[in-house]
């Protein structure tokens, strides 16, 4: 009993250690993903109690609601729009910044400097530039003579413009987990490279990309994820409009579930979003993992 | 200044076959024991269980009279140093030599003292605020050294102390380390795979191959009369050559590689068994043939290889399918392609079984006697 | 590397432009906070003078202070908790042997994949049940546990030489010693870069307070920009907008001094 006491103080130390991970991620996470299944086979009642079993009900509701497909069609458009887009740019960026010129800490610190920036207050500024009258991009139309463009009121530019804003306000998480891989390329490749005498672009696509693949692969499924996540955003610049052309998938959620108070099937798409985000993350792990150049 | 004493130890993994075993063996107090072995024979691996840091899955330790088995490292009483010297990298010098005494709630004015008195005979007075990445190579090595001494344990542990340090350095810590080892007394356990640390640091040394004990002697008794091949190649660079032989019964005659035959006096020719056997010479014990050499003990060779050293010669040849260096002192003029006579001689050989490797005949003691001896040994 | 003028003058001209198209908005944001009414109509670049007038208003129309003060409790709170939560378990993770470690392991990361809007709707009948509605813990102790953080740290501990726990087992320090004395102080910068990174997140939370604050008695900065921007949006951009600076100089500042280690840190996180 003692030697057994004794040889299990590694478990036991182990145990006080994870417990208040393992107590939080049970509470917060674990039980709640297993309710909100629970739950979108329920009608429920105002305090998101589950009510009337429907079974599948749920699903074939949303399956059947244009307000949900639109939704769905718009969270795809919008993360097309915003994650290939984001990442060329920021790797576009972290590729001049990773030059060793003077001043460049300056540059960095610009780049970057869009992580700094809450997503309420990018919102509030965006919302300020895309205000049809005094905002600044329909006086740079006229300025051309342009015609000019309602932006987040107009159903066919409102999820654009929302996309524009977005790619904008994860710019610098991007931007700095993009340039902390170009720098831990060893530098060393770069140096034979030359005295073989290859060009920058001959390194760029030999060297740099597959060395940087994990990055790479690192910061896409990180921006799918975050884009299939948007919410605050939306709520200040558009609220799901015009005629719900941004009712991206989360803000469908929190609209049926705090606003109309349909837990049940704000629960079948929050499973539905849950299922989403896991095929992401699997595919890309199969697809990519392949590919990529673990050094 | 506690005897270390290992009965019967095994290790194994999961319950699968040993990494270590049937380990005896007792490390008298006060002496410098030294484990070699090539990498993976399992010398690190008993070293960290009698450190505690590994767990023994069979037979007893004991530490002084104590059976230490299930005592904790920091129950043992003893120091360890280890490789890459394990300083902690946020604690400067004179923190990481008081670690284990702060550990053990040693007054800070004592601790001091003792950090001084210490860094003091190592040479790192003036160290003592350093950060370790702030020191050189060897000087980290002498604060891992100072972090052992100053715990004042009877017995110290060592993993491999020397490796990451240059040709130079090495050899001067190899004498600094035996003479703080002898002033203090200390039961010294030293793990290395450095045959010339082992044979020049050590008291005693145990040879361990594939986690079985080779040998255990004085290093000069190893050198002389290897227990099998394995030590017979493993201790001494070059080390010794080895060939297949039999005994011709009808000339009495030892055939090497079936190439070379070398007389076996009347005496012995009676304890050579029929079966193979393999034969070991030393490089230096195959000498230059001169006008009194007898012709029977002169061989032929063809010259593949020459390493001038300054003060011998080291040159190649082949016999049967094994490769044979011959060293001899002094600078020799000789080229790739030379005829060579060498001379051999069959008190010089070493005999081994062919197919246990048992040592079956030993070659004369070869040490000289300084003739005019007046101090006491 | 050496570069020809040429191609030094080409990069210098895509770095100016870009980074200022980058930095853009958030200038023009700057520059409206200090502009009357007539002159944002006009659609000036400049305010014509630097008064802060538009400060004064945002701090008298909204408790903007409390905001502020709530925003920092919470951010820091959320930092603190997370440290510890997630060094505990790092540490459990790569100094402790027992037996289902690597499940554990797989069932921390597997939260990864659980996006948190998932979760949200019985997390908030969680918190109606703890009656926790409008208060710090509401809004910080559902994040003290994050999989990235244990990831990231149990990374960095893992380069922690084997023998430097072991030297501490001879020293015969505790389990609990080593953790404090060895294992935090050597592994300082992945601490803050976590650190950082929590209160970043934290500060710019906005879908959570928004659920969970009911009135003015914890809510965040965020929050309070979101009631700023719906009361006074046709009339006063420039009192918008310099609640906007307000908000955003914190985590911009922390951001400028951290960035180096943020960007070396969190790219360490993401290799494994």
């Amino acid at each position: 009993m003692s030697t057994f006491w004794r040889k299990s103080v590694d478990a036991r130390t182990a145990v006080l250690y994870l417990l208040p991970s393992i107590i939080l991620f049970s509470v917060f996470i674990f039980y709640p993903m297993f309710r909100t299944i629970y739950l979108s086979f329920f009608l429920t009642d105002q305090n998101g109690n589950a009510a009337i079993n429907v079974g599948f009900e749920n699903y074939q509701y949303l399956l059947s609601s244009s307000e949900f497909i639109n939704s769905t069609k718009a969270t795809v458009l919008f993360v097309l729009y915003t994650v290939p887009i984001g990442i060329v740019l920021a790797l576009f960026f972290a590729l001049l910044a990773n030059e060793k010129l003077k001043g460049i800490g300056f540059f960095r610190t610009m780049y970057s400097s869009t992580m700094g920036i809450s997503v309420a207050a990018s919102s509030v500024i965006w919302l300020f530039m895309f205000n049809p009258s005094i905002g600044m991009f329909n006086r740079l139309l006229s300025v051309f003579s342009l015609p000019q463009i309602q932006w987040l009121l107009d159903p066919e530019w409102a999820l654009l413009s929302v996309a524009i804003s977005t790619i904008w306000m994860n710019l610098g998480f991007s931007f700095l987990i993009i340039l902390g891989g170009l720098q831990n390329i060893d530098e060393h490749l770069y140096e034979s490279s030359r005295i073989d005498g290859a060009g920058y672009f001959y390194r760029l696509r030999r060297i740099t990309l597959p060395m940087l693949s994990p990055t790479l692969f690192f910061i896409i499924t990180i921006s799918l994820i975050n884009a299939f996540q948007t919410f605050g955003q939306i709520d200040i610049l558009t609220k799901g409009g015009p005629s719900q052309s941004t009712n991206l998938i989360v803000y469908s959620i929190y609209r049926e579930a705090f606003i109309n108070y349909q837990f049940g099937t704000a629960s079948a798409q929050a499973v539905v979003l849950f299922v989403i985000i896991l095929i992401v993350t699997i595919l890309q792990f199969k697809l990519v993992e392949k590919k990529v150049h673990y050094q | 200044m506690k005897r270390v004493e290992l009965i019967d130890v095994s290790k194994s993994y999961d319950k699968q076959v040993d990494v270590i075993s049937n380990i005896n063996v007792t490390i008298e107090p006060g002496e410098f024991f030294v484990l070699v072995g090539p990498s993976g024979c399992g010398k690190s691996t008993m070293l960290r269980m009698i450190a505690g840091l590994e767990e023994i899955t069979g037979g007893t330790l004991k530490i002084g009279d104590k059976v230490a088995n299930n005592l904790t490292p920091d129950k043992r009483d003893l120091s360890m140093v280890f490789q890459n010297y394990a300083l902690y990298p946020h604690l400067s010098v004179q923190q990481n030599i008081t670690f284990g005494l702060d550990v053990k709630r040693m007054k800070k004015e004592e601790q001091r003292r003792k950090a001084k008195e210490v860094a003091a005979m190592l040479g790192l007075s003036d160290y003592l605020d350093r950060k370790p990445r702030e020191l050189s190579g060897g000087q980290r090595q002498r604060v891992a050294l100072a972090r052992s001494i100053v715990s004042e344990t009877p017995i110290c542990l060592m993993d491999e102390p020397l490796s990451n340090l240059d040709a130079k350095l090495r050899a001067h810590m190899r004498s600094e380390i035996r003479r703080i080892q002898r002033q203090l007394g200390i039961t010294m356990i030293y793990v290395t795979h450095d045959q010339v640390e082992a044979m020049t640091m050590g008291d005693r040394i145990m040879i361990l191959h594939e986690g079985k004990i080779q040998q255990v002697g004085k290093p000069i008794d190893i050198y002389n009369y290897p227990a099998n091949p394995f030590v017979a190649t493993f201790i001494g660079s070059p080390p010794m050559n080895l060939a297949k032989a039999e005994f011709d019964k009808a000339t009495s005659e030892l055939v090497l590689g079936g190439e070379i035959r070398l007389p076996v006096p009347m005496d012995e020719s009676g304890k050579l068994p029929t079966t193979t056997m393999t034969v070991g010479i030393r490089p230096e014990n195959l000498y230059p043939v001169t006008p009194e050499t007898k012709a029977e003990d002169i061989f032929h060779t063809t010259v593949t290889n020459v390493e001038i050293l300054g003060n011998e010669t080291v040159f190649s040849f082949t016999i049967g399918e094994e490769e044979w260096m011959a060293k001899w002192s002094g600078q020799w003029h000789i080229d790739i392609g030379d005829q060579l006579p060498v001379r051999m001689e069959f008190e010089s050989i070493s005999i081994f079984d062919g197919q246990s490797g048992e040592l079956l005949k030993r070659t004369v003691d070869h040490g000289n006697y300084v003739t005019t001896k007046e101090v006491q040994a | 590397m050496k570069m020809g003028l040429p191609q030094k003058i080409w990069i210098y001209f895509l770095l100016i432009l870009t980074s200022a198209l980058v930095f853009f908005p958030v200038l023009y944001a700057f520059m409206i906070s200090f502009m009357t009414g007539p002159e944002i109509i006009q659609g000036k670049f400049f305010p014509q003078t630097f008064s802060f007038e538009n400060y004064t208003k945002v701090f008298s129309r909204l408790p903007l202070m409390n905001y502020l003060l709530n925003s920092f409790i919470v951010s820091a709170s959320v930092m603190i908790g997370q440290l510890i939560v997630c060094s505990l378990a790092a540490y459990a993770f790569v100094f402790l042997k027992f037996k289902g470690r690597d499940f554990i392991f797989f069932l921390f990361i597997s939260t990864m994949m659980i996006p948190w809007e998932a979760t949200m709707i019985p997390n908030v009948f969680t918190i109606r049940n703890l009656d926790w509605y409008n208060t710090y813990q509401g809004l910080t102790v559902p994040f003290f546990a994050l999989a990235f953080g244990t990831f990231l740290l149990r990374q960095h501990f893992l380069t922690i030489p084997k023998e430097l726990h072991e030297a501490s087992q001879i020293a015969g320090l505790s389990r609990f010693k080593f953790f404090w004395k060895v294992v935090l102080p050597v592994s300082k910068t992945s601490l803050v870069t976590l650190g950082a990174y929590g209160f970043l997140t934290t500060w710019n939370m906005y879908l959570w307070p928004l659920l969970i604050t009911t009135n003015q008695s914890v809510r965040t900065v965020q929050i309070g920009l979101k009631q700023l921007q719906s009361q006074e949006i046709a009339t006063e951009w420039g009192v918008v907008m310099a609640g906007v600076i307000v908000v955003i100089i914190p985590t911009l500042l922390l951001l400028f001094l951290g960035q180096k280690q943020l960007q070396k840190g969190l790219s360490k996180g993401a290799l494994k």
